[in-house]
């Protein structure tokens, strides 16, 4: 694969607003997961954005108005990112860069809330929702696009809890064809009663705050986040982190079990090891799908092992954010940047004792220790399963 | 400029049941049949998941099964981008309904079922493929986005690339958007080189100058009217021009840019 450079990067979730909050949170093992009192739902902790509410669209984009919107807002004015995108509008032209943004629920809430309004008599929805610019799977690459100015090529990438990763593949294939010559990556998942109320059906919500990786963990906690980042063709000049490959495969076994020898997770991390033209050792940490439930955690521990053997040092970071859906893979690509940047591994987040069925190299603590490369995993129904490897350039 | 090579097809639409059976249609040589579109029961998928799968799974199921078939390529031998506008909006409204009820529980099957990879998840069930997929949606874009998407990742892996497109009407009171009616479903299967068995070559660009519908309609007023109430049926114009084995050149309005499509034969 084409290296792709990093030119700036955006991130808000339950760790903070930006960048320099995250990495806080991460190196203050502060967690971003509280009680859950969201949508009627008071089970489980969530890692909830805080200010959504409050915060207003800027009025040319009112139309866009929602919490999934908003979340991607902030995102897009944290860390200057719009100033870095509009910089590159100028360099490359607007028509030259892409959009592909990563959702599995989009807007859904606006929907959930005009279902709660329909009229008493024909059953119809309050006049003033707009599907097209909230629900829509599309509403998210729309909003991303038109806020920061840019006339190229625009796609919703929509493959459940793999969205945002998986569209850093589909950038990546756009700038090869030379369909553009950089792109918008990210997305954005926010709380709705559909996540929150879906796995609680599923019995797959942690009535504590979630902690991958342990012996006793029982299931996730359900978190909201945005991201994006620039990704462009490779420069001399560049002196960040490269998104240096992408290895994705299917596991076509279930639609939302994984499966139990972790074949798709092995396929598509050694996919991105050869898409980097890298061998697993040169790989220092990998930051896991690590979701919390019993079953993909211990899929994964199998996969991780059997490409990468216990030396490794894993962990995932769902302890503080709780599980972002769709955007889980772009907050985890910033947070493998920011382990790359400023050398340390975060363990492990609310781990009481380690599963010792496990043979990777879980790590329960924090670490500061130059890392070359990070790998970063995520995974989703449908049997989706996406690899992203992160590193300097050499 | 990226370039294609189209090696098979898989359609169904109201008339149009399957690409050989479609073909006089396409060509202009007899009118379309006033059916509604035929929804197949896949033979690939287990019992239980054949009773899971819904109207646009059976649907994106049958026609990436005839395209692989017609490009003579094993169903596990390719990447898939899926593209539709609004994926399952019967498993959605099912959702809805229930979730404006304070403690009704949600159905769990309906619940990952209702995600916008479902279809794709149901795909590589069936076809045993370990082989990725990404799925995309681009309201009434769709076909151009997912195209470009397609024939960019066929020539960026080196490898064939299935393109499935679907999309059905969203049931009340969810808005009739951007699908209307029409129920439609098309595969194409695109690979970097050029096959022996070729049905085109195309030629695929995006430009940020606006388009409108009839930069990309149909000859024929009748699949005009389908295309115009079906993202996915906006491939009906390349279907024509693949039937009629003529040189065309259109473009596919998105957003305020467009597509720009270029189809020539392989003769």
């Amino acid at each position: 694969m084409l290296p792709l450079d990093i030119t700036h990067g955006t991130i808000v979730s339950a760790l903070g607003r930006g960048a320099a909050a995250t990495l806080a949170s991460l190196r203050d093992r502060r967690t971003g997961l509280a009680p859950c009192d969201f949508a009627g739902v008071t089970a489980g902790y969530v890692g909830q954005v805080a200010g959504l509410d409050e915060h207003a669209l800027p009025l040319p984009l009112a139309a866009f108005d929602c919490r999934n919107h908003r979340l991607a807002d902030l995102a897009l004015r944290a860390d200057g990112f719009a100033e870095a995108v509009a910089e590159a509008r100028e360099r490359l032209g607007p028509a030259r860069i892409a959009v592909v943004v990563g959702t599995s629920t989009s807007g859904i809430l606006a929907c959930e809330q005009a279902f709660q309004h329909r009229d008493p008599a024909t059953g119809a929805l309050p006049a003033s929702f707009d599907y097209v610019h909230t629900h829509d799977i599309f509403a998210l690459a729309r909003f991303v696009r038109t806020a920061l100015g840019l006339r190229g090529p625009a796609m919703t990438v929509s493959v459940a809890c793999a969205s945002s990763a998986r569209a850093f593949m589909d950038a990546a294939h756009l700038i090869a064809s030379g369909a553009c010559d950089a792109a918008v990556v990210g997305g954005a998942d926010s709380l709705c009663g559909m996540t929150l109320r879906g796995f609680a059906a599923l019995e797959l919500i942690s009535p504590g705050p979630s902690r991958p990786c342990d012996a006793a963990r029982d299931g996730i906690s359900i978190g909201e986040a945005s991201g994006f980042m620039l990704l462009e063709r490779a420069s001399r000049g560049h002196a960040g982190i490269t998104l240096l490959g992408a290895g994705a495969t299917s596991d076509g076994y279930h639609i939302s079990a994984p499966r139990p020898d972790g074949a798709g997770a092995i396929g598509a991390m050694r996919g991105a090891l050869a898409a980097a033209a890298l061998p697993a050792d040169a790989i220092d940490y990998v930051n896991l799908h690590g979701t919390g439930t019993r079953a993909n955690d211990a899929a994964e521990d199998h996969a991780v092992t059997e490409v990468f053997g216990p030396g490794v040092p894993c962990s995932s970071t769902k302890g503080w954010s709780g599980h972002t859906m769709g955007s889980c893979g772009v907050l985890e690509a910033m947070i493998a940047t920011l382990c790359l940047t400023h050398g340390f591994i975060p363990g492990c987040l609310g781990v009481t004792e380690l599963d010792s069925s496990f043979r990777s190299g879980v790590t329960t603590a924090n670490e500061d220790r130059p890392l070359r490369h990070v790998m970063s995993n995520a995974f989703g129904f449908g049997g989706v399963n996406c690899s992203l490897v992160f590193g300097h350039r050499a | 400029m990226s370039r294609a090579y189209i090696a098979g097809i898989g359609l169904q639409g109201p008339g149009l049941a399957g690409w050989t059976d479609s073909l006089g249609v396409l060509r202009g040589e007899r009118p379309r049949d006033a059916l509604a579109t035929a929804i197949p029961m896949p033979a690939l998928l287990a019992p239980n998941e054949r009773r899971r799968a819904g109207l646009v799974t059976r649907l994106a199921l049958a026609v990436a099964e005839e395209a692989l078939h017609h490009a003579a390529l094993p169903l596990d031998s390719v990447r898939s981008v899926f593209g539709s506008a609004n994926g399952d909006g019967q498993v959605v409204l099912k959702l809805l309904e229930t979730l404006a009820e304070p403690d009704r529980p949600l159905s769990p099957t309906q619940f990952h079922n209702s995600v916008h990879n479902a279809v794709a998840g149901y795909w590589s069930i069936a076809a045993g493929s370990a082989q990725p997929v990404t799925c995309l949606g681009g309201y009434d874009a769709t076909f151009g986005i997912a195209l470009l998407k397609a024939v960019s990742e066929a020539i960026a892996e080196r490898m064939p690339v299935l393109l499935c497109l679907y999309d059905a009407p969203l049931p009340p009171p969810l808005p009739d958007l951007p699908a209307r009616d029409v129920i439609f479903a098309a595969a194409f299967i695109l690979l970097p080189e050029r096959p022996d068995a070729c049905l085109g070559a195309l030629d695929v660009t995006y430009a940020a100058e606006a388009a409108t519908f009839a930069d990309a309609a149909p000859r024929d007023p009748s699949l005009a009217a389908l295309a115009m109430n079906n993202p996915a049926a906006m491939s009906l114009r390349l279907l024509e021009s693949l039937a009629m084995e003529q040189t065309d050149r259109f473009a596919l309005p998105m957003l305020d840019g467009r597509v720009t499509v270029e189809v020539s034969p392989c003769r």
